[in-house]
């Protein structure tokens, strides 16, 4: 789970991060007011889960109150295109209205869960400013790396090989203990996955401070973090993907026109890639999980036909702890319920098998049978109508 | 012997009272596993499916023997229960949970680092099918009908797509000596290169089929293990190639996040190691069945 910049500049200030002052405005008028109490030149960013913002021109530094009032007014209701959102990119509904900052030195600090290690690793690079993944194409020396033991916690000394390493002067290795102790234990104690300071600043005055902060957390881990789970912004989040959870589904949505109603992760994705080989395109990656009531399976077709793209249905089914029985039952009741007249194609393998093969059939419902996992992708490729031409 | 289980493992299961416990423990027994008791905190002298709960794992193991854990128990508690499973002496366990936080697990790996090798339990999982080994027994949530006892070990990540291989390996005749999940998560028990480790050793196995996924260094991992230290023939097949970039596909582990971390990159890796890769999720048998031929022939 993701959140906003302003969001991860509170989180860290509480564990002693020194952050830019500045305040939130959701209009014009309260952006204007939080410029007025900061005083100019102030920045106004867009706040949005997604990075690249900046080229974007979803930041700017504005020496006036109606500059300010100009700039918010151009980018609060609007879409943000940067270069890691889709096509359509991600609403503006809050800025953040922060004091300059006169930039000496810029770093790059950031703190992953690393899946070599299993442990929290510390990346950082005298670079800051640019895209951890070009500056690791680009210039991967330029990266230092540090693991922490979680049985001993976050070293001192490992602080000040980092501080030197970054070439930080010795009266300013102190205040990056207190940076990287921030990060360390917002992170543990958190439960997050990933927390990045791009750029951490060097100032004009020596200082060093987070002029953007970026947190996300494993959401396995909310259940025992509602202060984090509070964060949540709808708002930025594909509506399906939540509504598909509320259900008990996992579902992802993408750009084809094949609706994909799966169980099992690794499954969904091979199917996925089997209809792409086969020459046609997945509208979705849908997980129904395990024991899938007959209602599920309704709510997992409601939600792929929330796409408009998509043209046809394939549901793979290969039952471990799931039932066929229960899955049939649920496309046949999806079938009526929903009054379908796209094709839908259903391959069904594993635990009662043949009795949701008999439900399938005595429904008499133009549903189309499929016994493997290469036919039914290959005749959901078939059955898509026509393009026109 | 097979890796893992054998028919007299004796084998517990924590979170035997549960729901979800009781009727794969049901499943377990009904398929000749042998399940000699349960664990469930406070539920000690009761008796589930014919077979004492305890308390504890230790007393579970001073009273019946338990060698192995299947481990049921709920996400927030998981991690502990797979901790004292380690600490009372267990041999051997697998966690079926899914949605256990990340930092309990890498709570868990550091926990188990602290045991010598000869006293360290091996883990499985967690968020994964289990261990079947058929006609033995096995501990998980997989169909057994599914499979054809046979000299071949599986691994994936999947569980679903581990049936996949498993029953396109059974319509041609290919039987598995031990089919082993390792499971969706980022951090997990077991990597591939622990389990083909065994199946190396394994003189019941003569071939590996290993189903990977996108995201996560173990699949480059094992193929480098492949190429260095197995002589044993390796089929594989990766899920995901039209997953696009840094989005979760279902599993916690199952996204591209890095270099070589998506399906086309570890194809390359795992082809440059000398794996002959599946071209297609539909075609993970008849590949294995052309390498076996081949080798066969050899």
């Amino acid at each position: 789970m993701d959140i906003h910049e302003h969001q991860a500049k509170d989180v860290l200030r509480a564990f002693g991060m020194p952050v830019p002052q500045g305040g939130i405005a959701f209009a014009p008028e309260q952006a204007m007011h939080e410029a007025r109490k900061l005083g100019f030149p102030v920045v106004v960013k867009a706040q949005i889960h997604a990075g690249g913002r900046g080229a974007a021109g979803g930041v700017r530094l504005c020496q006036s109150e109606a500059e300010v009032g100009a700039f918010a007014l151009s980018l609060l209701g609007r879409n943000l295109v940067t270069k890691q959102t889709d096509a359509q990119g991600k609403p503006v509904h809050r800025l953040l209205v922060e004091q300059g900052t006169e930039i000496a030195k810029e770093l790059y600090l950031g703190l992953v869960l690393d899946r070599k290690s299993e442990r929290i690793m510390i990346v950082a690079s005298r670079e800051g400013g640019m895209e951890i993944e070009d500056l690791a194409e680009d210039q991967p020396d330029a990266l230092i790396r540090m693991v922490i033991d979680p049985a001993m916690g976050l070293l001192p000394f490992q602080s000040r090989e980092l501080g030197f390493a970054l070439g930080l002067s010795a009266h300013q290795i102190g205040q990056f203990a207190i940076v990287l102790r921030a990060c360390y234990r917002a992170f543990r104690d958190l439960d997050a996955t990933m927390v990045e300071i791009n750029p951490l600043v060097v100032s004009s005055a020596g200082g060093l401070i987070a002029l953007d902060a970026k947190m996300s957390f494993d959401t396995n881990a909310l259940f025992r973090r509602p202060n984090v789970a509070a964060l949540r912004d709808p708002g930025q989040e594909d509506p399906r993907e939540d509504a598909a959870a509320e259900h008990g589904l996992s579902y992802v949505g993408l750009d084809g026109d094949i609706g994909c109603i799966i169980n099992g992760a690794g499954l969904a994705m091979a199917t996925m890639d089997m209809i792409q080989l086969a020459g046609g395109q997945p509208a979705n990656f849908l997980d129904i999980g395990g024991g899938a009531s007959p209602e599920r399976v309704v709510a997992a077709f409601r939600t792929v036909l929330t796409d408009p793209n998509v043209s046809v249905i394939l549901v793979n089914i290969f039952a471990g702890i799931n039932r066929c029985d229960w899955v049939a039952s649920g496309v046949v009741q999806a079938y009526r319920e929903l009054n379908l007249t796209l094709p839908v194609v259903v391959r069904l393998a594993g635990t009662n098998v043949d009795e949701g093969r008999c439900i399938i059939d005595a429904s008499g419902l133009p549903l189309i049978s499929a016994d493997t996992l290469a036919e039914a992708a290959a005749t959901a490729v078939a059955a898509r109508p026509a393009l026109a031409a | 012997m097979s890796i893992l289980i054998q028919q007299e493992t004796r084998i517990i299961i924590q979170g035997m009272s549960g729901r979800i416990g009781q009727f794969h423990a049901q499943d377990m027994i009904k398929h000749g596993t042998n399940v000699v008791g349960g664990v469930t905190p406070g539920r000690g002298g009761e008796t589930v499916l014919g077979r004492p709960i305890f308390n504890t794992v230790r007393e579970a193991i001073e009273a019946v023997g338990a060698q192995a854990s299947l481990v049921f128990v709920p996400p927030p508690s998981a991690a502990d229960a797979i901790m004292e499973a380690a600490e009372a002496g267990l041999e051997f366990a697998v966690c079926v949970t899914d949605g256990i936080p990340s930092q309990d697990m890498m709570k868990v790996k550091r926990f188990l680092r602290r045991f010598p090798a000869e006293r360290k339990m091996r883990f499985i999982g967690p968020n994964c099918a289990g261990v079947i080994s058929p006609g033995k027994g096995f501990m998980g949530i997989m169909p057994p009908h599914i499979y054809l006892p046979g000299r071949v070990g599986i691994v994936g990540r999947s569980g679903t797509l581990g049936y996949e291989a498993a029953s396109q390996m059974k319509a041609l005749g290919i039987g598995v000596s031990t089919s082993v999940g390792i499971g969706g998560d980022p951090i997990n028990g077991s990597s591939f290169k622990d389990i083909l480790a065994m199946f190396e050793d394994d003189p019941e196995t003569d071939a590996v089929m290993l189903i990977g996924e996108i995201g996560g260094p173990q699949e480059a991992e094992a193929a480098a293990y492949v190429r260095d230290h197995m002589s044993k023939p390796v089929v594989a097949y990766i899920a995901g190639l039209s997953a696009p970039k840094g989005r979760k596909m279902g599993h916690a582990g199952a996204i591209i996040s890095a270099f070589g971390e998506s399906a086309q990159e570890k194809v390359e890796i795992l082809s440059a190691a000398g794996i002959t890769v599946a071209p297609t999720p539909s075609a993970m048998g008849e590949t294995l069945a052309k390498v076996l031929g081949m080798r066969q022939a050899a």
